[in-house]
């Protein structure tokens, strides 16, 4: 008996090994716990537009796409399982979607030659590829959007915000942490108050948070939440009847899903974007034929269009088009890790690009550079409409005060490389 | 058959007292010591390390440890995660050189001891978790049961904001996580990203056996019987002369220093990088208890046993319904607490004292077959 069961499981692990990968991409996704809610729409979208490519165009320059999922939890212990077991066979790139497993990787990443994209979240000072060979940010970070919610409140006061006050209410964590160097800057700049109110993993007891808020009557509320945090936060600030516009969250505070929960009261709540919403796009039309249609679409095939969708969807477009960069530069379908990094550094987001994908205005243009792995900082803000019950843009895409940011991002790249001893390239 | 005294005799006092006294026992954990030691670094990899290894053999120091406490002194404590912590930051300061500000004229001046090497960094460790272990320790003098549970998960709360507070122990990093750079023994890295499958794995075993061998020779000596008195009836313990007051502080001394080995071992070697709220939360907590709990209290095999339960089963679980059967991985994950959950109360409704004494009936029957009359 226990030698059958033994046979069957490593009959059964052995089965596992992959049918020899062509471009294997791994989708490190959470579908489960407390962050299921966002974590869901955005591996829906990663995994659809590689779905689509595959059967489509037959993959990317002739090359299968062969898709890996493997569930996190949004838990590091087992985002390094993840990683472990699924970096053989030359895996392309990690996604991870948890700034927390994607410290864990850098290094790893790094020493096993694997790219990581970690877009519009991660380790910020990334951004300096002269320090961070292997990791990518772009099109946006964290400092970024920090000082995009700044610009956005500066544009609205008439660029005098010196007797205001901003209170950052944050998840508790290596996340909730990164805007805070870059908001004190910015309020030395900009003669704002701030306070900082940190909200402990998962997020679902905000109640003393939102009580200070309501006492202290902060001008505007910006928000660094992820999972169930978003969805009480948003609720509490309804319960307190918080002016909904001074209300602005990091872009992974802006989905549907955080929103809806608190009814029509949560109208007027502003987040932050790196690309555009909805899905007026030709790129859904085929979606819609080739995945949905043909019964392929990942998870239950109901989150088509939302923003975290777009973003999944987004950052799978980003790693197709690496991949065309990399196959166009070494001349090769079947590409290697190391081939991958070398498209990622080289890649550049034109409009026509977009427009040739079914993309047409969906983000802004980027190039990537040796020296420069986190694109231009360039990000939108956009509102919820409870009517119409979707989020839209409400500013034009505009650039993050890169002045503060570039001497933070080179602080904190170099301690690290001088941690680490790494030697600078790009000379 | 197997495990019989018969023809194996002992002509000493010590020899009938060692841990093994049947010879097929004794050969049989021979083996595994060669086996873990001498065979299993050459063949294993970069999976079997970090996904099973690892976590295996640190869980079995921080059980070994809490096993201590609850088991042995029957003192129950919530605080695991917020020890293992204590433990993670210590070995942190440690290794990157611990920073000490003295106000001098005026302002404040750094100064830093070298780095100390990453085995005595631990060691260390595990010496300042024992100290905060004893502080958390004192209100058990008063309180018992469930409401020295309540005292220690206090403990485990006030810990995990402390770390997330206080700067100094992160070395003011923007993030507030530590990560633990490069550290090597003899030249052979043992944390960062470059370190050997081998390596890693050797130095938590190096650990692992220590502790076991301590924590064994502890409990069955003076010291473990005082805290067992204690455990079991602790008016009657104090009237045959134990005090109370130094059993029970020993007891979280020494289980907090195992945990505290356990939490370096967890973040320098087996993360690399760790955030306190994440890593060492209440359910690091309540994951060590059930270990013990399931594993078998008062047993240092139950807490191999225990670890190996709840690190290894979700792994082959997973293994088994996403690599071999294809199935989504969100049904997976679900399907998995559903199973582990389910064994668990099986288990336990099939033995209340957990897997060490399912093992020590499995070993009486063994020793009667095939005549069991």
């Amino acid at each position: 008996m226990k030698q059958k069961l033994l046979t069957a499981v490593t009959a059964a692990v052995m089965a596992a090994g992959p049918a020899l990968a062509e471009l294997k991409i791994v989708d490190t996704s959470y579908r489960t716990g407390p962050y299921a809610a966002n974590g869901i729409p955005f591996s829906d979208g990663y995994q659809d537009y590689f779905t689509l490519l595959n059967e489509r165009d037959g993959g990317i320059g002739g090359e299968m796409i062969n898709l890996v999922e493997c569930e996190t939890g949004y838990n590091t212990e087992k985002g390094v399982e993840c990683y472990e077991g699924t970096k053989g066979d030359d895996s392309l790139v990690y996604q991870p979607l948890s700034t927390g497993i994607t410290y864990q990787l850098i290094p790893k990443a790094s020493a096993d030659g694997i790219p990581l994209h970690t877009m519009g979240y991660g380790r910020t000072s990334a951004k300096n590829g002269s320090v961070f060979k292997w990791v990518f940010n772009y099109p946006a970070n964290y400092w970024d959007g920090a000082s995009h919610a700044v610009t956005h409140i500066l544009n609205q006061n008439d660029g005098d915000i010196g007797d205001k006050t901003i209170a950052l209410v944050y998840h508790n964590s290596a996340y909730g942490k990164e805007p805070i160097r870059t908001l004190e800057k910015l309020s030395e700049k900009h003669g704002y108050d701030l306070t900082l109110l940190p909200v402990d993993h998962p997020g679902q007891e905000q109640k003393s948070q939102w009580l200070q808020i309501r006492r202290e009557k902060p001008d505007y509320v910006i928000m660094w939440g992820w999972g169930v945090m978003n969805q009480v936060a948003i609720q509490e600030a309804v319960n307190i009847r918080f002016p909904m516009e001074n209300f602005i969250g990091i872009w992974w505070s802006g989905s549907e899903n955080d929103v809806k929960a608190a009814g029509e009261r949560a109208d007027g709540y502003k987040a932050l974007t790196f690309h555009n919403l909805g899905r007026d796009y030709p790129v859904y039309d085929d979606i819609q034929e080739y995945v949905v249609d043909a019964g392929l679409a990942a998870g239950a095939g109901d989150q088509i269009g939302s923003v975290l969708y777009n973003r999944g969807m987004y950052a799978a477009m980003l790693a197709a088009e690496a991949v065309k960069t990399a196959q166009e530069m070494h001349g090769v379908a079947a590409i290697t890790p190391e081939q991958m990094r070398d498209g990622m550094e080289n890649l550049e987001i034109t409009e026509e690009k977009m427009a040739a994908i079914g993309l047409p205005n969906f983000g802004p243009e980027f190039t990537v550079t040796c020296e420069n792995h986190g694109g231009n900082g360039l990000g939108a803000v956009s509102q919820w409409d409870a009517e119409a019950g979707k989020f839209e843009l409400i500013t034009d895409y505009y650039q993050s005060d890169q002045e503060i940011i570039q001497e933070l991002v080179k602080e904190d790249s170099m301690s690290f490389a001088e941690e680490n001893d790494i030697e600078l390239r790009c000379d | 058959m197997f495990y019989r005294e018969a023809g194996d005799f002992k002509t000493s006092y010590e020899a009938d007292n060692q841990t093994f006294p049947i010879k097929f026992d004794r050969y049989r954990y021979y083996a595994v010591l060669v086996i873990a030691f001498a065979m299993v670094p050459f063949v294993i990899n970069d999976y079997w390390v970090n996904a099973v290894f690892l976590p295996f053999l640190i869980y079995s120091i921080a059980a070994i440890g809490l096993n201590i406490l609850v088991g042995y002194c029957g003192q129950v404590s919530l605080g695991t995660g917020g020890f293992m912590a204590v433990g993670a930051y210590a070995c942190y300061k440690f290794m990157t050189g611990l920073d000490i500000w003295l106000m001098q004229d005026g302002e404040w001046v750094r100064y830093a001891l070298p780095e100390i090497n990453i085995f005595f960094s631990v060691i260390l460790a595990g010496l300042v978790t024992s100290v905060v272990g004893v502080l958390f320790g004192l209100p058990s003098l008063r309180i018992k049961g469930f409401y020295l549970a309540v005292a220690t998960l206090a403990a485990q709360f006030f810990l995990v904001w402390l770390f997330n507070k206080w700067s100094w122990t992160y070395n003011y990093s923007a993030s507030g996580q530590i990560s633990a750079p490069e550290r090597t023994i003899m030249g052979v890295p043992v944390t960062g990203a470059e370190t050997a499958p081998w390596a890693a794995y050797l130095f938590c075993l190096v650990f692992l056996t220590l502790s076991a061998l301590i924590a064994r020779n502890l409990t069955r000596g003076m010291a473990g019987r005082k805290w067992m008195a204690i455990r079991d009836m602790d008016i009657a313990a104090e009237i045959i002369g134990v005090n109370p007051l130094k059993a029970k502080l020993s007891a979280f001394a020494v289980s907090s220093f195992f945990v505290g080995i356990a939490g370096a071992l967890f973040f320098a070697v087996y993360l690399g990088a760790v955030e306190v709220g994440e890593a060492f939360g209440i359910n690091k907590s309540f994951l060590v208890l059930f270990m013990v709990i399931i594993g078998g209290l008062g047993s240092i095999f139950g807490s191999f046993a225990g670890a190996a339960f709840l690190v290894l089963l979700p792994v082959l679980l997973k293994n088994t319904l996403v690599g071999g059967l294809g199935w989504p991985t969100d049904l997976a994950a679900h399907l998995e607490f559903i199973i582990v959950g389910g064994l668990i109360v099986t288990f336990l409704v099939a033995e209340p004292h957990g897997l060490a004494q399912l093992w020590r009936v499995t070993k009486e029957k063994l020793r009667l077959w095939p005549f069991p009359h």
